[in-house]
Parts: structure tokens; sequence; C-alpha cells
């Protein structure tokens, strides 16, 4: 298979592959080192061109790849040590390609979007270096075609990640935010490391076709070795893409600008843990264990998120919490071998997140700042564009029947958890589903609907502008039937699902998820449209206790907060002072001791002087005495 | 000479020798410091005289004439400090000049 890529891949414009890198690079490096003189608007020009080319060539790539299929290059070995040679090598093949195409696709319409976005923010520059650094660095995840270069893209969009969220660094709850972000991320970042190294040692190496290739021949199914290497990975995977336990950091990411929220924490970024488990399938298919506790993940983060959006108020954390909800959807899939299925969700999900994402931005910076829903309402008439947006991302985040892209993958994952015969997994999948209408319908209406609550609402201001308006546009084309149209060419890379060979039963389920879908929607518009006044319940009494618990996602900042935060502080507080510190500060004093002792004799007296060397005289010649009397 | 026994010139030159060394580590004025050490060299030029007397040597004189030269040369510079000293402090008791203490 890879040779045979080989071949064909000199008849290819294989020179095309390294400028899908190359080009955000540049764009990196020409805006890090303008110094801030560059303006506004070629800051914003050259930040977006980059990725736009980017896209280009990546569409290029992929009329190439439909003639004449995946191909690899090495640019130049990067480390040299005796068998363990890891080399800048890339590998595009159709997973690679899906994910390269949502990554500078959406990503260009992202960056587009942010030229509207941050206009008369200070440090646009800043901004797009970080951007386009992160986009480098996702490039070169999904291409590496060994585990260490992927772990160099890991980690520097991890680090982008940070430096965005703390973009608006003079409020330090952002920057705090950040710290949490990278911190809790690092976590994860250790895990799969230590699975890097496990997987080194027993296969000696890390390419990833190669252990792909290995590990059936090393292990036998359900091997501890193999078991414990994919839950290394899958811990690698859950604090990327902010799976329970993991998952803390992704709320208050928000902190940063939307289109990063956008771009890093919806679209590519945490949905990297889906496209490293779809990669590393053939180890997590020696590893049942680890491959449920993948798909048990995925239910429980789906439920614990949609609950949790259910009470937000803030319309970036509702749709926060919905990311999560919809990674753990994808981790359901995988977790029952649907990995083309996971891939499938996680397009859509990108084309209808950024959509969100994008269309949230927009009534945020329309109403002067304003992001909570408690102080919005009403906005449907004055900014039909941003509605437009929600209308269409939330049917497919909702999975609206027939009409919406969400519907078609989401209703796919549910097939697939059927045919899996894991009904746990199908229930909480279908409990998500309801969930995620309940809670999108309570975002529209709450956004667009009613009154205007307060004085940025009323005084809305209509976006405007090509960057404003194409972005939006697209997405929202993407995020209908039509974004649901693009299959991504997967049957090569991924094995084949449990429900792709069989239908039986198929047609009944897609009516029980449209059903749960449409009835969850009409269940929305009754609750949150209609009668208002059911809503007063969430004020008092257990209604109250349900409203803070799910306010404030169950409270696991707590938990953490008291289970590890303050025990490590006061751990810290304790060894501060500590007993061989002590030791030495009571040598250094004892020293000090001395010479004050001693600095006392030099008295400066010449009397003194000579009264001590007679006295010393006469002690030697005593001590002699005594000595010479003694022998 | 052959009279006085040789324990008796020591034991002058040791009481002399005491009585100087008193009025170094005793003695406030520089005056008497520096005659206190006259007084101490010339105990040990009179030990020298009495042992090589004692002993019928030659070098007990020659010792004692290298001490008289000693003698005078510190006479010199301590008179000279002393001049110094009543210079700066206006006075001759040696504890006033003490500032270079630790």
């Amino acid at each position: 298979m890879m040779e045979h890529a080989t071949t064909l891949s000199i008849a290819q414009p294989t020179t095309l592959l390294p400028l899908t890198f190359l080009l955000p690079l540049v764009g990196t490096l020409i805006l890090a080192f303008s110094r801030g003189q560059l303006s506004y608007r070629a800051s914003a020009t050259v930040g977006t061109a980059s990725i736009g080319l980017a896209a280009l060539t990546t569409a290029a790539l992929a009329l190439g790849f439909a003639a004449a299929g995946p191909q690899q290059l090495t640019l130049w070995t990067w480390i040299a040590v005796g068998d363990f040679t890891p080399g800048i090598s890339l590998a595009l093949d159709g997973l690679s390609l899906t994910m390269l195409g949502v990554i500078t696709g959406v990503g260009f319409f992202i960056h587009l979007f942010a030229a509207w976005y941050m206009r008369g923010e200070d440090g646009i520059t800043r901004f797009y270096t970080y951007m386009n650094l992160f986009v480098f660095s996702m490039v070169l995840l999904v291409l590496g075609d060994n585990l260490l270069l992927l772990f160099l893209g890991w980690e520097g969009v991890g680090l982008c990640s940070y430096l965005l969220i703390g973009y608006y660094y003079t409020h330090s709850a952002n920057g705090w935010a950040g710290f949490k972000a990278f911190v809790i991320t690092r976590i994860g970042d250790v895990f799969l490391a230590l699975g890097m190294f496990l997987l080194f040692t027993r296969l000696g190496t890390l390419n990833i076709a190669e252990i792909l290739e290995l590990a059936p021949q090393a292990w036998q199914a359900g091997d501890t070795t193999v078991e414990l290497a994919a839950f290394l990975l899958l811990g690698g995977a859950m604090g990327k893409s902010a799976q329970l336990p993991l998952h803390t950091w992704l709320a208050d990411a928000m902190a940063g600008p939307t289109p990063v929220s956008a771009l890093i924490h919806a679209a590519t970024m945490v949905t990297a843990g889906v496209y490293l488990i779809a990669r590393m399938h053939g180890i997590f298919e020696l590893a049942p264990t680890a491959l449920y506790v993948t798909g048990v993940i995925g239910a429980l983060t789906l439920l614990m998120a949609g609950f949790a959006a259910l009470a937000q108020t803030d319309i970036k954390r509702v749709l926060a919490y919905s990311t999560m909800s919809q990674i753990g959807y994808m981790f359901l899939a995988l977790g029952v071998g649907a990995y083309d299925t996971a891939i499938f969700h996680l397009m859509t999900h990108a084309f209808f997140k950024a959509l969100l994402f994008l269309s949230a931005g927009a009534v945020i910076i329309s109403c002067h700042h304003e992001q909570d829903m408690r102080r919005l309402g009403g906005l449907w008439r004055k900014l039909p564009l941003p509605y437009a947006g929600f209308m269409v991302g939330g049917a497919a985040l909702a999975a609206l029947p027939l009409i919406s892209a969400g519907f078609y993958s989401k209703d796919e994952i549910l097939w697939q958890a059927l045919a899996a015969d894991q009904q746990g997994l199908l229930i909480a999948g279908l409990v998500g589903a309801l969930l995620t209408s309940l809670y999108t319908l309570r975002l529209i209406i709450g956004t667009f609907h009613g009154t205007a609550k307060s004085d940025n609402a009323r005084h809305a201001e209509t976006g405007r502008g090509l960057a404003h308006g194409l972005p939006l546009v697209v997405l929202a084309g993407l995020s209908t039937f039509v974004g649901a149209w693009i299959t991504p060419p997967l049957a090569e890379v991924l094995p084949a699902g449990p429900g792709d060979a069989t239908h039986v039963g198929h047609s009944s389920l897609e009516l029980l998820a449209a059903a749960t879908a449409l009835g969850g929607m009409a269940l929305g518009v009754w609750l949150f449209g209609l009668r208002r006044g059911w809503l007063r319940l969430a004020n008092r009494g257990p209604g109250a206790g349900l409203w803070h618990l799910w306010h404030h996602a169950w409270g696991f900042d707590l938990v953490f907060d008291w289970t590890l935060v303050r025990p490590y502080r006061l751990t810290v507080w304790l060894l501060k002072s500590d007993l061989f510190d002590g030791l030495f500060r009571l040598l250094a004093r004892l020293v000090r001791l001395l010479h004050l002792g001693l600095s006392r004799t030099q008295s400066g007296r010449v009397r003194g002087y000579a009264i001590t060397m007679v006295a010393g005289v006469a002690l030697i010649l005593l001590s002699l005495a005594l000595v010479i009397q003694g022998t | 000479m052959n009279g006085v026994p040789m324990e008796h010139g020591l034991v002058l030159a040791a009481v002399l020798f005491a009585l100087g060394l008193g009025g170094l580590m005793f003695r406030r004025n520089m005056i008497f410091v520096l005659m206190s050490l006259e007084v101490m060299l010339n105990a040990a030029g009179l030990a020298f005289i009495v042992a090589g007397t004692g002993w019928q040597q030659p070098e007990g004189q020659a010792m004692f004439l290298l001490v008289i030269t000693l003698a005078a040369a510190e006479a010199s510079v301590g008179l000279a400090l002393l001049i110094q000293l009543y210079h700066r402090f206006r006075t001759l008791n040696l504890d006033v000049a003490s500032r270079m203490r630790g």
C-alpha cells in the first residue's frame, strides 16, 4: 500500500504538500517580525491570505488525491539516534485530507470573519500571528506520519490555545483561564507522551503506519500492554478534547476572542483527540476495554455537558458546553468502533459550530460586547444574518431531520451504537439529542426573541461588509444538507463501522431520532417561548438547586479545587519552611555568631593586642612546659 | 664578675623584662610604653651579656651590639609615631587611637 503510494506520488505534484504548513508559517513569521509596524488592514490581509492560500493548496491536493490516492513525503530526517530516525515526513491520506480541509477551509472563513470582529482591538498583529501559528501547528499535527511530529503539532496548538485564551491580558481572569487550560491539557499530554514511550519501547518505532502494522503481530487482542497503551492515548485525547474529567478548562477558555473560540475551541483543536484515536484505531481495535471506556466517557460527557448547557446564561458558555457534548458524541462513535462516523460528525460539527460561534460573535460585537442572554433578546429583526446563522447552525446542532448536516452525522452515530448492540450508549445518545434540542431552542429564543433587556441590545448595530457576511453565508450553506453531501474518503484508512454492513432497523431508528429531535424542539418552544412563567421554578425550591448545580456544571471545579488545588497549595505552603532548610539556616546563624565574637577582639587598642599576645605566648609556653614535663 | 653567679644576672634580666612587659601592657601614655620597650630590649641585652660572660663566649657581646642598634631604630620610629599621635589627637593616650577596630 505504502509503496504503491510512493510510486504514484512521483507523478504527483508533491511539492504542493509542504505548502499547507509553510504558508501559515510564513504568515506567522512576517507578522511576528513586523514588530507592530503593520497597519490593521495589512495584518489582517497577511493573516487571512496565508490561510486562504493554504486552503487553495488543500483544494488542489484534494483534486490530486481523487486522481492518484494517498501520498507520502519525507522532507528531512529530524533526529537520528541509532535506529530511531523520526523524520519531518508528511502523509496525506483520506483522514488527514479531511482534517486538512476542515482546518484550512473553516479556518480561512474564521480568519476572514476575525478581520471584521477584531476591528478597533489592540494588538491585531499579535492576534493573527498566534492564529497563523495555530494553523501551522494543527496542519503538522494531522499531516505528521509519526507520533513525534504529531506531538510537536499537539503541543503547538496547546501553546496557541493558551496564548489566545489570554489574548485580552489586561484582565487577570483571562490569564488564569489560559493558565487553567494549559495545565489541564498538559495532564492529558503527559498521558500521550507516556503512551508514545510505551509504544516505542515495545515496537521500536514511532511511525504510525508501522505501529498499526506491527501491533497485531506483537499483541493479542485484550493484551494488558496494548490496553495500557490505548488508555494512555485515550488520556491524551480526553485532555485535548475536553472530555470527563478533564473538561473543566473549555468553558473558561471562552475568555478569548470569539473567532478563537470558533477555530480552536470548537472546530479544530478540541477535535484533535478524536483524530488521534481514529488515527491510532489499530491500537484501540486490540484493546476492547479501552475502546468501551472511550464510548462510556463520551456518553457521560455528552449528558453532563447537555445538562450544564441548559443552565448557562452566557451565550458563549452555552456553545462551549454544547461543544463538549458534541465531542462526546464523537467519542461515543469511536467507542462503538465507528471511526469514519466520528470523523464525519467532526466535519459537520466543525461547520455548524463555527457558524454558531461566528454568529454569536456577530451578536456580541453588534450589541457592544454584551454576551449575557439575560440582557439580550428581541434581536432577530435588527440582526437578520446572525439570526439566520443561529437558525441554520442551531438546526444542525439539534439535528433537524433531512435539511441539516447535523442530522445525517448524528443519526449515523446513533445507528452505529445500535448496530454495535450498545443499548446504554444509544439511550444516552437519544437523551443527549433531546437535551441538545432544548438548550439550542433556549439559546435562540433567549437571544433573538422576546424583548430587548438592556440598552446594549436595544441599540444593536447591524454588521456590514464582506468579512462579516461571507463566512456566515458559506458556513450556513455547509451546515445544511449540502455539508452532509461531502463524503470524507475514509474507506481506505479506517475500518468499517459495525452498522455499515446491515441496515435492518435503520429506518425505524432514524424515525426515533427525528422524533426525539423534533419533540425536543417542540418542548423547547413550549417551555422557553410560550410558557415563560414556568421557568420561575428555577428560582426556588429544588428547581433552584438543580439550576445552581447545572449552572456550575455539576460542581467539577469545586471538587477539583478541594481535592487537588487546595491540598497542593497546602503542601507547597508546608514545604516552604522545611526541616533541612532549617538545619542549614542554623549553620549560617552559628557562623554569624562566631564572626560577631571574633570581630569584637579587633578592638583597635594597641594595649589590648599586647595583652592578648602576651597571654597567647604565656599559654604556648605553659603548654610546652607541660608537654616537656610529661615526656 | 666571677663573683656573681649567672643565675642572679638572669633573674635580674627576667625581672627587668617583666617590669617592661607590665609597663607595655598597662601604661596608657605612649612615652612610658616606649620606655617599657627600651627596658625590655635592655633586659634581653643583659641576658645575652650574662650568658656570654658565664660561658666565656664572644657572641653575647655581638648580640648586644645588635640589640643596641635595634633599640636605636625602634626609638626613632617610635618617637616619630609619638609626634604624629600628638599632632592628630593632642594627647599621648594610646587608647584614643583605636579607630581600626573590627
